[in-house]
């Protein structure tokens, strides 16, 4: 192992957002420029420390952030820290939540307080990838609820087309239902690691946790609940059934976040804790129910409906965002998956995927939401059709077919690399599923390309007398250019990520999984 | 009894004797005032004398020696010195949030009243005996039934306040006749000697039915289901501070005391939650039955006072988890759990008082409060999540702490299934705190609605207790470090 190395400006990260949603606050709703400006200076200090963290980073250390006692006699220490997972999805957050404010830009009801919660959810995100306490991540994974909540409430927009009742109350009932979801998912994880606690001679240090060896009886029983209470944010089929409607909901910023980096938070969560901490909680039970014969076949499966239901349904979505919202089912599905493969190019796929995902999901409602909702009105594919966007406004087509080229996972994009390695990963240890992974993918295309044409390329007869729709603004331009810069740069030259990735795979925190079923 | 004498006993009571003074100086001069002062001045003076009285005997009790005078009429410990001291640190803040009440002119009687409220919980946390336990804790009663029914121009103040006195006098009858089987049994009021009795290897069928009439007695002071039908009523009918103070200090007070009975008086006759009989079965009935009626009645309610007594009844049965499962890292957990979430329903109630609506309490009545009071509504956010139990606030923290310290027992989980439900529960107590929130953030404000005035004072102590809250949270420690030290200082296994 290498030496302790520090870096406590990557902390600020966390508290600069905080400050930012307080300094937001302050500026008040009446100076809605300022608190934009607050913003989006928060939101690059952000990312300028992440992007310096990557680029000072050696691979397989393990950065210590800070590290101060909280509540000694309980064990639980205030730690931030960061391995090359951490600094993956720290990175990720960074690029989103800047993106997210730029496509925000035009936010005039209430300014300051949206970039107030924006900003809040945004440091309990940082939070939780740099917590290597497991209170601590805790903490921030809830700080991280009750944001989202007002942003779908107050922002929101109504989650389904045609249904019936006030647009109002519809989206006060997809914000609930995300609330729920994630507050439901987050009781049974709490309940999981106060079991670790209490087994694992109380103490809330993940690396401590790491190494101490749970029963596999115990690890059998806390390891569903940790992974279930974690994949419920990381949109698990069945559990997914907040995440596309509270997409639709959401405003644009707020969507690009929830698909962009909180269903990463989720997904995170059953890679950094249930799978760290509970490996053997993938043992084979010793039976076999229903063809299944372990916890991993189950939420491998779990995983693989969640790639082809969400795939099918976006097929025959109407509504442009409930599509993207969907897809992105879908792509977690393949992460899911990816981090049941168990071996190492399976769960480097998992991990790239979670960043590739976060910035095509951000670029897609960027697209969808931002270009052409704001202008249009209307989500209806089939009102789109007549409104010839591809001539309207041919800048969001353009980004929108680099982004469809890249959720489709063509080479070189960043989805390639992420679900080639996930697919490579499942072949060699779960080939059964394979196949029905490659069909997901297939369907993907589909419902990408009927969006695309549907949306931007009918050929229908053309509206008459239309207005002209706003031009495309300059955060927005900055925007789309910085999300696809980032997905063209690391399709193009994967190594920047997985160099963080895989020798922090090879670390002794994760020796439980390597020791214990991977292959 | 042991020569005391009177001289002795004064000196030891000093700090209820401060509080006590400082209550009948606020009738006095009250009355003294009335014909010359305005209003304002004798709201003043009261809350000011009232103030000094409290932090006083904060000094006093700090200075206090340890005592244990026999029989247990006066027990003094690190432990009930902390108690005593939030107790009176509640009293302030309440005390504070009187500065702008309306409803009356008999200024004087209704804040001598609070502070007479809080001198007999000063001997209810001070003592272990069992007949100055009930008379402490009729002596409260009686304060707060006055209380309710204060308000003498809304009918609905008399209604609450009869309904309280009513089952508040059934609850003593059931208590009392507990504790006459309790003294038939050990042939004492000590609760340290009752405990060799009770601790007897098979539990004696006459103890075991003082059990269930004491459980019945504490079960209506706690507001735990199926005893807590007074709650919602005297929470909407009572003036908004005495709700309040019957949501705050009484409840911590009631706890303490509960805690005390059965830990030391019943420490032999726990039982075990498998079918052992003793108190553990019938606490973890009435703990379920409070989280499920609590916090399903909630859901249901249009008024915030009514949703507020309901939820109370949800959180007294997570406490009950903490009596359960009787560790004393369980106990300070309950401690911390119960002091925090008087903070947090003050502070609640606090908001109430500064929107002044007094009767109209409809969760629409709140809508726009964001826009019209800013302010007000980022605390009413802080203060209902920190019921949620959503961090960084206090309520998380105790929520954490009384759940890890239930299960870390040592007998294998026997109490998971509790903890489990406490937290489906806690989950759907966000769905209505949710709800509350939505009004005051996402709907918008009534048509020509100016923003709102709160006096300064007011404003301020919400803000402390606002602030409370969030140290509270943000460094858990202080508080539970002074809880941990305490009990292990003064709790003798």
């Amino acid at each position: 192992m290498l030496a302790p190395a520090l870096s406590p400006t990557l902390a600020w990260t966390i508290y600069l957002s905080f400050l930012g949603a307080l300094a937001s606050l302050f500026a008040g709703n009446k100076r809605p420029q300022a608190a934009r400006v607050i913003a989006l200076l928060t939101a690059l200090a952000g990312l300028a420390i992440s992007i310096s963290a990557v680029v000072q980073y050696r691979p397989g250390e393990v950065l210590t952030v800070a590290r101060l006692p909280w509540i000694p006699q309980l064990g639980i220490e205030y730690h931030l820290a960061a391995d090359g997972i951490s600094l993956v999805l720290v990175l990720l957050t960074g690029i989103a939540a800047t993106a997210g404010i730029l496509f925000s830009w035009n936010i005039e009801h209430r300014t300051a307080e949206f970039f107030a919660f924006y900003l809040a959810l945004i440091g309990g995100v940082y939070g939780v990838f740099l917590s290597f306490d497991l209170l601590l991540l805790f903490v921030f994974y809830e700080i991280a609820i009750i944001p989202k909540y007002f942003l779908i409430a107050i922002w929101g927009s109504s989650p389904r087309l045609g249904q019936k009742g006030h647009a109002g109350t519809l989206r006060e009932y997809a914000a609930m239902k995300l609330a729920l979801y994630s507050f439901a998912g987050s009781g049974l994880v709490l309940a999981g690691i106060i079991a670790a606690w209490v087994v694992g001679g109380q103490t809330m240090s993940l690396q401590a946790l790491a190494h101490t060896s749970f029963s596999a009886h115990f690890q059998m029983g806390v390891f569903p609940l940790v992974f279930v209470g974690f994949a419920v944010l990381a949109g698990m089929w069945p559990f997914h059934t907040w995440a596309p409607g509270g997409h639709a909901a959401a405003p644009t910023g707020a969507s690009m976040l929830l698909a962009g980096v909180v269903m990463k938070l989720g997904a995170y969560g059953c890679l950094r804790v249930a799978m760290m901490l509970f490996p053997r909680g993938l043992d084979p039970w010793g039976i076999h129910l229903l063809g299944l014969g372990s916890w991993r076949d189950v939420f491998a499966l779990l995983g693989l409906i969640g790639i082809v239901y969400g795939a099918s349904i976006a097929l025959v979505q109407r509504d442009f965002k409930l599509v993207i919202g969907y897809s992105s089912v879908s792509h977690m599905g393949f992460a899911l998956l990816g981090l049941m493969t168990l071996n190492q190019i399976g769960l480097d796929g998992a991990v790239f995927q979670m960043f590739s995902h976060g910035i095509i999901a951000g670029l897609l409602f960027a697209v969808v939401g931002r270009m052409v909702y704001d202008r249009t009105h209307t989500r209806d594919l089939n009102e789109l059709a007549p409104m010839h966007l591809a001539r309207a406004i041919p800048f969001a087509a353009v980004v929108f077919i680099f982004a469809a080229m890249a959720s489709i996972g063509l080479p070189g994009s960043s989805g390639f690399i992420a679900e080639f390695q996930i697919l490579i990963g499942v072949w060699r240890s779960l080939p059964q599923m394979a196949a029905v992974a490659g069909f997901g993918i297939v369907v993907g295309i589909a419902f990408t390309w009927r969006a695309l044409t549907k949306a931007f390329f009918s050929s229908g007869p053309a509206n008459a007398a239309e207005d002209p729709l706003a031009p495309i603004t300059w955060p927005e331009r900055l925007g789309a250019f910085l999300l696809l810069a980032t997905t063209l740069a690391v399709g193009l030259y994967p190594r920047i990520l997985t160099d963080l990735i895989l020798p922090s795979l090879d670390s002794p925190l994760f020796e439980g999984l390597r020791t214990g079923a991977w292959r | 009894m042991t020569g005391i004498g009177y001289l002795e006993l004064l000196r030891l009571t000093l700090p209820e004797i401060a509080v006590a003074l400082a209550a009948l100086l606020a009738i006095t001069l009250d009355i003294l005032l009335a014909k010359h002062a305005t209003r304002k001045i004798r709201i003043h003076a009261a809350v000011f004398v009232g103030c000094a009285g409290c932090a006083a005997a904060i000094f006093l009790a700090h200075n206090s020696p340890a005592i244990s005078l026999t029989d247990g009429m006066l027990v003094f410990t690190p432990l009930t010195t902390l108690v005593q001291t939030s107790l009176l640190a509640l009293s302030i803040l309440t005390l504070l949030l009187c500065d702008s009440i309306r409803f009356t002119d008999h200024i004087g009687e209704y804040l001598g009243l609070i502070l007479i409220a809080t001198v007999a919980m000063m001997f209810l946390v001070g003592t272990q005996n069992l007949l100055l336990i009930f008379i402490s804790l009729e002596f409260l009663s009686l304060s707060l039934y006055l209380l309710t029914g204060f308000d003498k121009r809304r009918r609905q103040s008399a209604e609450a306040a009869l309904k309280y006195f009513l089952f508040g006098g059934m609850s003593a009858g059931f208590l009392l006749f507990g504790i006459s089987l309790l003294y038939g049994v050990s042939n004492s009021l000590d609760l340290r000697i009752l405990a060799t009795a009770a601790g007897a290897p098979n539990l004696d069928p006459l103890m075991l039915i003082a059990i269930v009439m004491v459980a019945i007695g504490f079960g209506f002071k706690v507001a735990a289901a199926p005893f807590h039908f007074w709650a919602p009523d005297a929470y909407q009918g009572a003036p908004t501070t005495t709700a309040a103070f019957i949501a705050s200090s009484s409840k911590v007070a009631g706890f303490f005391v509960f805690v005390q009975v059965v830990t030391i008086g019943l420490a032999g006759a726990a039982g075990t939650p498998a079918f052992k009989p003793g108190w553990a079965p019938i606490l973890i009935l009435l703990s379920a039955l409070s989280m499920l009626v609590g916090n399903l009645a909630a859901i249901a309610q249009s008024s915030l006072r009514r949703l507020l007594a309901y939820s109370a009844v949800g959180h007294t049965g997570y406490m009950l988890i903490g009596i359960v499962a009787h560790t004393p890292q369980s106990l300070a957990a309950l401690l911390y759990y119960v002091l925090t979430y008087a903070l947090a329903a003050l502070g609640a109630f606090a908001v109430l008082q500064a929107l002044d609506t007094e009767g109209v309490d409809t969760l629409a009545s709140l809508a726009g409060l964001s826009r019209r009071a800013p302010g007000l509504a980022f605390c009413l956010l802080l203060f209902l999540l920190s019921l949620t139990g959503i961090p960084p606030l206090s309520g998380f923290f105790a929520k954490f702490f009384l759940f890890a310290s239930a299960l870390n027992t040592g007998d294998n989980f026997a109490l998971l299934w509790l903890v489990l439900l406490a937290i489906a529960m806690s989950v759907v107590s966000l769905y209505y705190y949710l709800r509350v929130l939505k009004q005051a953030f996402v709907a918008p404000p009534p048509e020509g609605s100016a923003p709102s005035e709160t006096p300064p004072l007011t404003l301020a102590t919400i803000w402390t207790i606002a602030g409370l809250v969030v140290i509270l949270g943000c460094a858990p420690n202080l508080l539970l470090g002074w809880i941990d030290r305490a009990v292990a200082l003064s709790l003798h296994p």
